[in-house]
């Protein structure tokens, strides 16, 4: 097992400088740095000075690939590509437009994203597994029935609609916490119930539909059939047979998303004034701050890969057939 | 008082009644065997007196006492009281029908749990108690162990285990040893006889093969349609079978004795579920129909000594004769050098590489096939026989280059195939085809049959008018050309196979290599597909490498036999030889382990062989079989038996013919 993982570990190198030459060359080989500078300096500001300026303050003013002045190593180092790119790989992400170090900003912002997001991926879980587990019990019921047409409008739905929706009327109309805005420790708790609960119910619809399908797909099976031929009651079957069996392929659906939690929720943190790395993306995304939108896109495929990897970590814990060698 | 009665019992499903008015009793200590092709009703029965029907079906009417308890209208609680305690059920398949995420130990202690209120220490000392009952060594160990560390053989016997479990006083087996190589069913059907006898169980076992009910049944019911047609002793029953559809069953099957003629085969099929009967049942596919079977249906009516047969006229139909394989007479074969050699294999090797570590270093082989050695003459049919995962399927692909060889040639016609690329192969893949054992994973579901037959052709840019080929091909394998545009699943399985072989046949192969072609199949179906295969032998010249494990099947169609055990072939010779007086003794074994179809009760059975197969990544040392055989002695613990010529067409290897 251990020299599985270390071959998987070795496997995301390859992906991870794959990535991180495709990033690049999407942010300064099709956007150029002039081009950069043209954007964020307005088009009545820009002239040859003013973009000359820009870039130098961000040191975007090197060559790309290649400095033929540098003197030795330098040739390479003192390059965009080893500046912005490379660096990256020992976790030194530069500063932001605005100044601020970004790596220091992730590890600040990080924590309220989990706040949001940890609770919603158990809560959502848990919730989604039992929801999917009462329409199995009762199938071919008319509980079923509109428990999966239930389950159909809720997915139907935007995300937005939940959002906007639970503001109105949770915060606004009924007053019972704030709209929006966050704080540090046990007084963040009544900020977050509200983006939470949104977020559990809006992921009831799929996952309970899903999850639904994965059971009844188990309850077919022919071991349920001798579980049943032992006398076993039905109860019995679902929670020790079924809900074992099905957790195997929910399971790997599941945790690939554990280290994505920290990206934190796009919407969510925006909508609720979360100071996560949700929101922090997308004020960099509309301030067209690529130095910290590239480092986003960084730390979401490392956290990719380590997902993977756990997921074939809990395989292992599950399904006693898989064997990591 | 019997300690089952059924009585008229009825299932509804839809429109249709699986289970039509079927009435039986089983007394304690009495094997009751119900008879029968696929979709007649029998699981369907079995699981209507478990209270396991499906949620779409329902007992409509009928009357199922248990030990003179009526128990088809009791609550849930009482029925599942039932279940696993005083009534248990072994499954067809073994592989999926126990839990593969818990452990044997756990699923047996769950019947302990519930019918004998056994729990933790007592359990588990129960649990191993069983698993030594039924015959699985290690015990201890195997009560931790998950389903897919044991062997299907052993799993059966887990599942026999927990059967076991509730001290049952009926037994009911739906096709317990379908899955399993015939020497582990030999093994299966001892121990259900033997704990059957200690136990004083009733037994109902249903079952398509009428070797495993001559084994082991006492009475006999045959079921078609829904009904009940026969119900005869065992000795009744083998002796003179009624019903025209008991004795066309008997004469579909292959044996020796039967060789060079076509099968007796049942025309049409078995009637779909919704259909409407007026008359008998039977009476659109009856050889001796007469205008009273079309008008009222034939009760179930007594013709002496306990046999009952829902027919006006009883005994009629195809004559049968009981005659043992050991005894027939085969035809003269011509002699072997009187035909081209087609295809020669000389020392084939496929290793399957493990590898371990970080960087996946191979660090050793799992000899699939071991120096395997045949020939193949124009026209003519090689069997290659042995138990499940002997190497019989890899030999197959190798030979067609699917699965490139590690070593040795494979000589088509003079050319070595192995030493060709991708593109020189390209002349020879018209030459060669293969027939696969599943016809229902083998054929694209989203293909017409015509674009499924013409592909090949297609494929090899072969001349001609291809859709008139594709029309002579459906018609050649017995299927009218307008199935051209049809999809595989509108087919029935017979039909689907037929499908594959106009397939292979499409690009005017020479050799066809023959998986399983027929082992998914009922008998009837298989009668038609073998009287298939042999007219097309006789018509177009085919060569046929027949890859099977059914003896009587080789004993009909082939003229010359080898035997494979782990990777390589133990014996070989023509079919004569072979299986009238085999010499290894594993083939001994083999045959030995085909039950019999026998009017007398039959003796002692045969001693089965024991144990399981070896791992073919660690075969043992010396002769691979030693481990198994009665005879070994030193020597074959030492080294492997060279090749000994005992005639002109034979080989064994086996130290017992004076090893040079």
């Amino acid at each position: 097992m251990f020299a599985y993982l270390l071959r998987r570990v070795l496997y995301a190198i390859p992906i991870l400088i794959g990535v991180n030459v495709i990033t690049f060359a999407l942010f300064f080989v099709v956007n150029t740095p002039d081009d950069m500078a043209r954007l964020q300096l307005g088009v009545k500001r820009v002239t040859p000075d003013a973009i000359q300026k820009w870039k130098a303050e961000r040191g975007y003013d090197r060559p790309l690939l290649w400095n033929e002045a540098g003197q030795g190593a330098a040739k390479l180092t003192e390059t965009i590509f080893y500046a912005k790119s490379v660096r990256m790989f020992a976790f030194d992400f530069g500063r932001a437009d605005d100044g601020r170090d970004i790596a220091r900003e992730i590890r600040s912002r990080a924590l309220p994203s989990l706040a949001i997001a940890l609770p919603v991926f158990v809560l959502g879980l848990f919730s989604s597994v039992c929801f999917a587990l009462v329409l199995v019990f009762y199938r071919a019921t008319r509980l079923d029935f509109y428990g999966t047409v239930l389950c159909v409008a809720m997915m139907s739905v935007s995300g937005l609609f939940y959002i906007i929706g639970g503001q109105w009327v949770v915060a606004k109309v009924w007053q019972w916490v704030p709209i929006s805005g966050y704080a540090s420790g046990f007084d963040g708790i009544k900020f977050l119930l509200l983006p939470i609960a949104i977020s559990v119910i809006g992921g009831i619809g799929p996952g309970a539909r899903w999850y639904r399908t994965i059971f009844l797909d188990e309850i077919g099976r022919d071991y349920v059939r001798t579980a049943r031929a032992k006398g076993l009651s039905e109860n019995v079957i679902l929670f020790r047979h079924v809900l074992k069996n099905g957790m195997v392929p929910i399971l790997t659906g599941v945790v690939v998303v554990i280290p994505t939690l920290f990206m934190g929720s796009l919407l969510l943190e925006s909508f609720f004034g979360i100071p996560g790395l949700g929101s922090y993306t997308i004020e960099a995304i509309g301030a067209q701050d690529f130095a910290v939108v590239r480092a986003m896109v960084f730390i979401g495929t490392v956290l990719y890969i380590l997902g993977l990897l756990l997921t074939d970590i809990s395989y292992t814990m599950v399904d006693p057939r898989v064997r990591l060698q | 008082m019997p300690l089952l009665s059924v009585r008229n019992l009825s299932v509804k499903l839809g429109r249709g009644r699986p289970v039509d008015g079927v009435s039986f009793e089983i007394n304690a200590g009495e094997t009751f065997a119900l008879v029968g092709e696929s979709g007649c009703g029998k699981s369907m029965t079995a699981l209507a007196l478990m209270g396991l029907l499906p949620n779409v079906a329902g007992i409509e009417r009928g009357a199922i006492e248990f030990n003179g308890r009526e128990i088809t209208r009791q609550s849930d609680t009482v029925i599942r009281s039932l279940r696993g305690g005083s009534i248990s059920m072994i499954f067809q398949e073994p592989a999926t029908s126990l839990n593969p995420v818990l452990t044997i130990g756990y699923q047996i202690g769950e019947s302990l749990a519930i019918h004998r209120k056994l729990q933790g220490a007592a359990a588990r000392k129960r649990a191993i108690e069983l698993l030594e009952l039924v015959g699985i060594p290690d015990a201890e160990r195997r009560h931790d162990e998950y389903p897919f560390q044991l062997s299907g053989g052993m799993k059966q016997r887990a599942m026999m285990a927990m059967a076991l479990a509730g001290e049952p006083r009926l037994l009911i087996a739906d096709e317990p040893t379908t899955a399993l190589d015939v020497t582990i069913q030999a093994q299966v059907l001892d121990l259900l006889g033997a704990l059957q006898r200690e136990r004083g169980m009733g037994m109902l076992l249903i079952t398509h093969d009428l070797g495993v009910v001559s084994q082991v049944a006492d009475r006999v019911g045959v079921m078609y349609a829904g009904q009940l047609v026969e119900v005869a002793s065992r000795e009744k029953f083998f002796a003179s079978p009624a019903h025209p559809y008991s004795r066309a069953l008997f004469t579909a099957l292959p044996e020796g004795s039967a060789r060079g003629r076509p099968l007796a085969t049942i025309p049409g099929r078995v009637p779909p579920l919704d259909s409407f009967f007026s008359g008998c049942r039977f009476a659109d596919r009856c050889g001796s129909v007469k205008d009273l079977c079309r008008g009222k249906e034939p009760p179930l009516t007594a013709v002496g000594d306990g046999q009952r047969v829902r027919c006006y006229f009883p005994g009629r139909g195809e004559p049968r004769s009981i005659q043992s394989t050991t005894s027939a007479q085969l035809l003269p074969i011509e002699s072997a050098d009187a035909r081209e050699v087609l295809l020669e294999v000389s020392e084939l090797k496929v290793h399957f590489p493990i590898r371990t570590g970080v960087l996946q270093r191979v660090s050793g082989h799992v000899p699939a096939v071991d120096g395997v050695s045949l020939r193949i003459l124009h026209g003519r049919t090689l069997a290659l026989v042995g138990e499940s995962g002997c190497g019989k399927t890899t030999v197959g692909k190798a030979i067609l280059q699917l699965q490139r060889p590690d070593g040795g040639q494979v000589v088509f016609q003079g050319a070595d195939l192995t030493a060709m690329s991708a593109s020189q192969l390209q002349p020879f893949r018209a030459a060669m085809q293969m027939v696969f054992q599943d016809p229902f994973g083998s054929l694209n579901p989203r293909m017409r049959v015509g674009a499924i037959i013409s592909e090949g052709m297609a494929a090899l840019k072969l001349p001609g008018d291809h859709p008139q080929r594709v029309e002579e091909l459906l018609l050649q394998v017995g299927l009218a050309p307008e199935t051209k545009d049809r999809y595989p699943h509108e087919f029935s399985g017979g039909q689907r196979q037929r499908i594959a072989i106009a397939r292979a046949l499409a690009v005017g192969p020479k050799l066809l290599i023959c998986d399983e072609p027929t082992s998914a199949l009922d008998v009837s179906v298989q009668a038609q597909i073998l009287n298939l295969l042999k007219e097309l032998q006789a018509s177009l010249g085919l060569a046929y490498l027949f890859i099977t494990h059914n003896i009587a099947v080789v004993d009909y169609l082939a003229e010359e036999v080898a035997v494979m055990y782990l990777g390589r072939i133990v014996e070989c010779g023509t079919t004569e030889e072979v299986l009238r007086s085999p010499k290894h003794p594993y083939t001994q074994a083999l045959i030995a382990a085909v039950p019999r179809i026998t009017a007398e009760r039959p003796g002692d059975v045969a001693k089965a062989v024991a144990g399981d197969m070896p791992s073919v990544a660690k075969p043992p040392s010396g002769c691979h079989f030693h481990t198994r055989c009665p005879q070994a002695t030193e020597a074959c613990r030492q080294r492997y038996p060279s090749a000994v010529s005992l005639s002109a067409t034979r080989m064994v290897r086996c130290h017992l013919y004076g090893d040079t």
